[in-house]
């Protein structure tokens, strides 16, 4: 699997609005129904969805980077997407740092295999100093889709 | 694009520890300890159960690495939630728990029960 089978191009955000943990949730959320990835009607569960897993354990899992995720009945097809923040987002991560970059990702329901693909290639490449460094600094939307090309071309 | 390429693995194998370190302390050689185990959850290692690992694992002194054996060979820091969760080690999966230090048995014996209880998730 490849970080561009799943992250929706026209719902990634360069620079979040938003500067707290669910008004992010909301905006990422709300990005992937515009694109079409899920119902506008669905947008207020599915936040819902995903504050309560954050509030079940942060997935903010240190390093600057948050990984949110939560499988949905109203999600057709897997679908992720990245935003980020210059001033840094209170995720409550395990290290007590703030989150610059955020990848969200919205699974259907009995897809478990297929969720754990996608973390897999989200965490193999967040591991990676040079490409979370990469990932927050890089200037426009195509940039950030150029860098998960290179990821995906470099597996 | 191996996922523990930017994070240090302890090496678990001690045959591999070069003798100047092998040999700094010979009266007590450190216990290496190591326990297949299956993923028996129906969701698989993912994200939650990964976090109970990692927080169990650092409850401990001694190292512990999680190798996965077959098509998709790799071995991470079990203490480390990042490394976990690049396993994606589906229901199924044949995993090897390995601890080396001092507490490295008690250590395999709460980690080994995690994934028996299938992490509390099913039934």
């Amino acid at each position: 699997m490849k970080l561009r089978d799943f992250i929706v191009p026209e719902a990634v955000i360069p620079e979040l609005k938003a500067t707290d943990r669910d008004g992010t949730l909301n905006e990422l959320v709300t990005a992937l129904a515009d694109a079409g990835a899920l119902p506008k009607a669905a947008v207020p569960e599915v936040v819902a969805s995903l504050i309560k897993r954050e509030q079940n354990g942060s997935t903010g899992f240190g390093k600057g980077v948050a990984v949110p995720h939560v499988k949905h009945a109203s999600v057709a097809k897997m679908s992720g997407t990245i935003g980020r923040s210059t001033t840094g987002i209170d995720f409550a991560a395990l290290d007590h740092q703030p989150v610059y970059s955020v990848v969200l990702l919205l699974s259907p329901e009995n897809q478990p295999q297929q969720h754990l693909q996608a973390m897999n290639i989200v965490f193999s490449n967040l591991q990676k100093d040079i490409f979370r460094k990469f990932l927050r600094q890089v200037p426009t939307r195509e940039a950030i889709m150029d860098l998960l090309d290179e990821a995906d071309q470099g597996k | 694009m191996r996922p523990f390429a930017s994070d240090a693995i302890l090496s678990s194998d001690g045959a591999k520890v070069p003798m100047s370190i092998a040999t700094t302390d010979c009266s007590r050689p450190m216990p290496t300890i190591s326990r297949q185990i299956v993923v028996s959850n129906e969701r698989g290692l993912h994200a939650r159960p990964a976090m109970q690992f990692v927080e169990a694992a650092n409850g401990f002194k001694c190292a512990v690495s999680v190798e996965k054996k077959g098509d998709d060979p790799m071995l991470v820091d079990g203490k480390s939630i990042m490394a976990m969760i690049t396993l994606a080690a589906t229901q199924g999966t044949e995993l090897f728990i390995q601890a080396e230090g001092e507490d490295a048995a008690a250590a395999v014996e709460k980690l080994s029960a995690l994934f028996h209880d299938k992490f509390g998730e099913d039934p």
